[in-house]
Parts: structure tokens; sequence; C-alpha cells
């Protein structure tokens, strides 16, 4: 046990560094969202577009059991009505419960399930644990007005298969130009008209990828919207008490810098 | 309190003799506010208070947080989703906790390295400075346990990193890693005493913080020119200093206001800024990740850890001295700690009587240099273990020791010293009448 550790300790220390470098190998395209930079905030259609990509879609290998259903509703996010969220709930999920000891359908209170039935990864937070972007000079510093790049990182992911395959110790492997190694073991999800839109909305490859990307942006982060806003109004407010400071210490300091 | 004379309070009315009689609290609250400070400090002097309501932030919002987190390996994880998700303004006391601990950490360097350019740790404030470091030691312990504690992919590969450099230490590591980790690995156990520890640690460090203040308060503050306030008489300090309260007390809540409003905006539009993508990932202890490095503020020492592979012949020839015992990795957490025990010995390391860096002309280059190369290797520190960095690491880690341990004596004995000003006084009025065309400008609102 004792060497284990010892090695594992070795190899972590050989590999450590480079947080900056991570993400590279894979090409990550700049899309363009709505929820980017200070004022940017989510497309409440696009969040239900992609949510319903996720439900036909990714849903069949992913999990988001960090997300309660209820949030579905909430504002700043796709913001159904409560009567949808409890129609999407029991129509689109089951979930075991230990009371009856039986599976029942999904009610808003739930969180949408987990999923591992193929080993997949949960969706929840993955839009914050993946970093698309690390510019410029690798200081990050270019998230203020793109974001972290998990979204872009993401949509990339799904559009950047380009139809090779190789088998690699009994598995199939998919080359994809936005996955760092440059082979994904996810086999390409989505293609045109994947979904069908409400309201004749074309469903695009690109326009699914970007709009499933977009809901799952929701999903790590759904307190975006606020949090901007209280960071707006703190910024303004610690300003305007910065002034009325300084105002106040140049004051007090005059007859001390400038008795005669 | 302190060695300024300067008039001390006096209880007026019956109630106040009745107290102060009985226990002298409201006296001591008095004496400490309006203690007399040196009355040119300069905009570096801002940090201690920026560091104090660190240390308040971070106290608050964690007792807040500790009330809907669970530590344990299997609820850890869920439960910060949960604060994210679920509390109300949950999402906002994480980031402020989170992003805290680097205001802390940023406040604390500025802070230290205003020490050593005003020679602030110099006789007789040796105690206050060694007070600092056991703070500044505590921080450290303070924010990797708290690192730990989301139990994240980084959280869990960063405290076995961590806890591993123990285990480098020659007979007696792998027990002490054991007894650090509660078993043989990163688990439960550890992340239960990770989180009590992570409680206790920040009310020694208020401890700390006390006693640091009383000590300079013994001894009256440094200030840029490095020429203490005259004490002879009262009159005579007055002339150099002026009360902490209302002048610094304003000064620094505005400094501090400025702070925050970049600090907000950062916790408002870019609270993962700092963090790690991989920590998003719960702790898998089966998968190890691409990169694991950790936080900004352990980069520069991180790099001097590694900087001593077995290919520095300073490492073979204490190999080869102890036989063996002291080996790449072991030298590495030695010089990692003894970086932090150079800037310790500052004190006693350098030999020159002049206090402030101001009036020493060589001794400038050398600690600006000494500025670019902890910047530099803060940058090494987060770059994979490859040529070239790894030969700047270790150039970065031969200056920062040459700087204690040779450039500082030896700086004492060969560089001549510009003239300071005899008083406070002096050059207080000095840098007024620089400034002084502004006293002619008509300020409308006067």
């Amino acid at each position: 046990m004792f060497k284990k550790l010892a090695l594992s300790t070795a190899i972590a220390l050989g590999l450590a560094g480079s947080a900056f470098a991570a993400g590279e190998g894979g090409h990550v395209e700049d899309y363009s969202f709505s929820f980017e930079g200070p004022f940017g905030t989510f497309d409440q259609d696009q969040l239900q577009r992609g949510l319903q990509v996720y439900t036909e879609v990714c849903s069949a290998c992913h999990g988001l059991r960090y997300v309660p259903l209820r949030t579905l509703s909430d504002d700043g996010g796709p913001s159904f009505s409560e009567d949808e969220v409890r129609a999407y709930a029991e129509q689109n999920f089951e979930v075991f419960d230990e009371e009856l000891d039986d599976f029942r359908p999904a009610i808003p209170t739930d969180h949408f399930p987990a999923n591992d039935s193929v080993g997949a990864p949960d969706l929840s937070m993955m839009a914050k644990a993946r970093a698309g972007f690390h510019g410029p000079y690798g200081t990050g510093l270019s998230q203020l007005f793109n974001g972290m790049g998990g979204a872009e990182y993401i949509a990339s992911i799904l559009t950047g298969y380009t139809g090779e395959e190789k088998t690699e110790a009994g598995a199939l492997f998919y080359e994809n130009t936005a996955f760092p190694s440059g082979w994904i073991s996810m086999a390409p999800p989505l293609m045109d008209d994947s979904v069908e839109y409400a309201g004749g909305y074309p469903a695009t490859l690109e326009h699914q990828a970007q709009d499933v990307a977009a809901f799952l942006m929701w999903t790590a982060e759904p307190k975006m919207m606020a949090r901007k806003h209280a960071g707006f109004v703190g910024v303004i407010f610690l300003t305007l008490l910065s002034v009325l400071l300084y105002l106040t210490n140049k004051r007090i300091w005059r007859p001390i810098k400038y008795k005669s | 309190m302190s060695g300024i004379p300067h008039d001390h309070y006096e209880p007026k009315t019956g109630p106040e003799r009745w107290l102060h009689k009985r226990l002298p609290i409201v006296g001591l609250l008095v004496d400490t506010i309006m203690i007399p400070t040196p009355k040119n400090l300069n905009w570096m002097w801002i940090w201690g208070i920026i560091l104090t309501f660190c240390l308040a932030l971070q106290i608050i919002t964690g007792i807040v947080l500790v009330m809907h987190y669970t530590p344990h390996v299997d609820m850890a994880f869920a439960s910060i989703e949960h604060i994210m998700r679920d509390v109300n303004g949950g999402f906002m006391l994480r980031y402020l906790h989170m992003n805290g601990a680097s205001l802390f950490f940023v406040a604390v360097y500025m802070h230290i390295f205003r020490g050593l350019y005003y020679g602030s740790y110099k006789s007789p404030r040796e105690v206050t400075w060694i007070i600092g470091m056991l703070i500044y030691l505590c921080m450290m312990g303070t924010a990797f346990m708290g690192y730990v504690l989301p139990w994240g992919q980084m959280s869990f590969w960063g405290a076995t990193v961590i806890t591993g450099l123990f285990g480098a230490i020659p007979f007696i590591g792998e027990p002490i890693q054991t007894w650090l980790l509660g078993g043989p690995a990163v688990d439960n156990a550890t992340l239960n005493r990770f989180f009590s520890l992570h409680y206790l640690l920040p009310f020694v460090i208020a401890a700390l913080v006390a006693v640091h203040i009383w000590a300079f308060h013994s001894t009256g503050n440094n200030n840029p020119t490095g020429v203490e306030v005259r004490r002879a008489s009262k009159a005579e300090a007055e002339k150099d200093t002026v009360p902490f309260w209302p002048y610094y007390v304003i000064k620094d809540v505005f400094a501090l206001a400025v702070i925050l409003a970049v600090f907000w905006a950062i916790v408002g539009f870019m609270p993962n800024y700092l963090g790690h993508p991989d920590n998003y990932i719960e702790a898998n202890p089966l998968a190890t990740p691409a990169h694991i490095v950790p936080e900004w503020y352990f980069l520069p020492f991180y790099a001097i850890l590694r900087a001593f592979t077995s290919e520095v012949w300073v490492v073979q020839i204490a190999s080869f001295i102890t036989g063996g015992i002291v080996d790449a990795k072991f030298f590495g957490v030695l010089a990692m700690f003894g970086a932090i025990i150079a800037m310790a010995l500052a004190p006693w390391l350098d030999t020159s009587s002049v206090r402030s860096g101001r009036y020493r002309p060589q001794f400038k280059w050398w600690f600006w240099l000494l500025v670019i190369d902890f910047i530099a290797l803060m940058w090494l520190g987060a770059m994979p273990a490859e040529e070239p960095y790894a030969s700047f690491s270790l150039i970065g880690a031969a200056y920062w020791f040459g700087y204690f341990f040779v450039i500082l004596p030896l700086l004492g004995v060969f560089e001549k010293p510009l003239p300071r000003p005899a008083t406070i006084e002096e050059d207080f009025e000095a840098h007024k009448a620089k400034t002084g065309g502004t006293k002619t400008v008509v300020n409308p609102a006067e």
C-alpha cells in the first residue's frame, strides 16, 4: 500500500504543473454565446432547446445528478412554468423511491437521474470542469469576456468528429478534433435533425451542439445571472463608496499636510 | 501601550470610572485605536487592514458555509453543489470564500515584501516579523486543507501530493504521513481531520494577529524612512505622528473599498478564474488528473520544491555525503521549507545598519530582482516539469537563497547608504514641498 501510494505520488509529482497547458491538443472553436461577458445572460429559448437535445439524445448515457428538476422553472434558467416541469419530469424520468421500494415517475423535487449505464461522465458541472480557453499568454484573463470556454469545449466536441474510427484494445474510438488526445470513445451523438425543434427552428448539428452546450452551462452555473447582477451592484456600490472615502480621506489629511 | 509618549484614556463619567477600576477594557481599546502612527506612511502600509478584513471575511463566510457542508467522502462534493444551488445566496458565500483565500494571499505577499523593502523586520521588530511568518505558515496550512474540503479531483490529488512530501522525510516520513492522513491514503479520515483543522486554524491565526499587533504597538510602526519616531517628549512625538484614528483608519478603509471593488468584480464576473476546472469533478482515487497543480499562492515554493532534481550537483553532493539519506525528493522538501525559513531569518541575515531600502542604493536592485524572481518562480511552478523550466526554476531557487544568505549579509558590509532624514517630520515636510504645487490649487468646495 505504501509503495502504491509512493508510486502514485511520484507519478503525480512527475505530471505536476502546466495547469495552463491543460486542454491543449484539441481545437476548441470560439463560439459566441449569449452568456459571455459581465453582462451576458442566458437565452431562455436556447436553454429550452438544449434541454430537448439533452432529454432526447444525451440522457440515454449521461446523467445530471446534481441538478434538481424543479430548477427548470427558476428565473434565469429555462424558466418553464411549474406545470410544464411537473409534466416534463413525469413523462421523461423514473426514479427509485426507497419508501415504495420501487420505481415511480419523477416529480419536480427529484433530481435529474444519475446515469451510469455505460460509464459516461455526469454532465451536471461539465461546462465548468473543462476549460477551452487559456489566453492571453496562458493567463486565462480572457475569460472575463469569453468565459472559461467550457460550453465552447462541449459544442466543439459535438461537432468535432471527422468520421474516422479505430479499434484499440478491443474498444472503438472516434477521431475528434476537439478532444485532447484526438480519439474519443463516445460515438458521434448528434447529426442534422437528431431532434425536431418546435416552431420549425432549424435543427442543424451546429445549432443542436450550441443549444445543448448552453443548457449544460446553465446546469453547471444555474445562478450565473444572479451572480453577475450581485457583482454589478456590488462594484457600483463599492466604487461610489471609494469616491466618498477618497474625499473624506483628503479632507481629513488636509490640515496635517498643508498646515503652514 | 507603545513606547511613544501620547495621551492615554481617562475615564470621565461615573460609570466609566467604575468600569475602568474593575476592567480597563475601554482604555485598552481607545489606546489601541488612538496609537501614535508615523505620519509619513505610504500606500504600502494599507495591507495590514486588508489582511484583517480577509480574516474576518473568511471566518464569517466559512462559519455559514459549515452550516450546509458535510465532511464525508460520499457527501462532501454533493453538499458543495447543494450550497451552490439550494442555499439562499450560497453561491455568493462559496465564491467569496473561495476567492477570499486568493485576496488573503495577494495581501500577505504585498505585506511581506513591503516589510522586506523597508526593513520592517529589523531590530526592534524581529518578534513582529517572526509572528508574521507564523501567521503566514498557518495561512498556508489553512488554505491547503480548505482546498481539500470540496472533495474534487484537485482536492484529492493535491492532498495526496502534498502529504506525500512528508513521506519524503527519511525513516520517520511514512509513519508521519500515515499519521497525518489517518490511514494509508487520502480518505474519509483525512477529510474529517482537515475539516476540523481548517475550522480551528483561523482562530489560531486570529490570536496570532492579536499578538502581532501587540508586538508592533510596543515597538511602534516602521515607516518608509526607517527613522524612529522621536520619543523624548510628547510634543516631539506629535511632530512625527498622527493618531491612528481617524487618519489611518479612513485612509485604510478607502484602500479597502478600492480593492474590494476589484475583488467583487472577480467574484461576480469570473469567480472560477483562480480555481481549477478539475475540481468540478468529484474525487476519484482511481483516476489521476493529467496535470496536478497547486493553487497559485503555493506556486513559487512548489517551483523551488521541484527545482532540485537528482541531476543537480548540490543534490548529488548532499546525497553522497549523507550516504543516500538525503535524496532528490527530500532535498526538494528541505529547500521548500528552507525558502520560508530563510525569509523568517531575515532580521539576523541583514547586517545593514540602515533600515529602509529607500536609502540603500544597491539593496534596491537586489530587492526588485527578488520580486521578479518570486513572480518568475510562480509562473515556473505552473509549467510542466521539463526543460527549460527546470533549469530556470533552479536559477530562481538559487537566487532566492542567495538573496537571503549571501547578498543580505554582504550588502551591509559593502554598501554605502545614502543620507537619511534626521526625523520623520523632516521627511514628511520634504514630500509635502514636492507636492506643494497642489496647495495653491483653488478648491471650489472650500
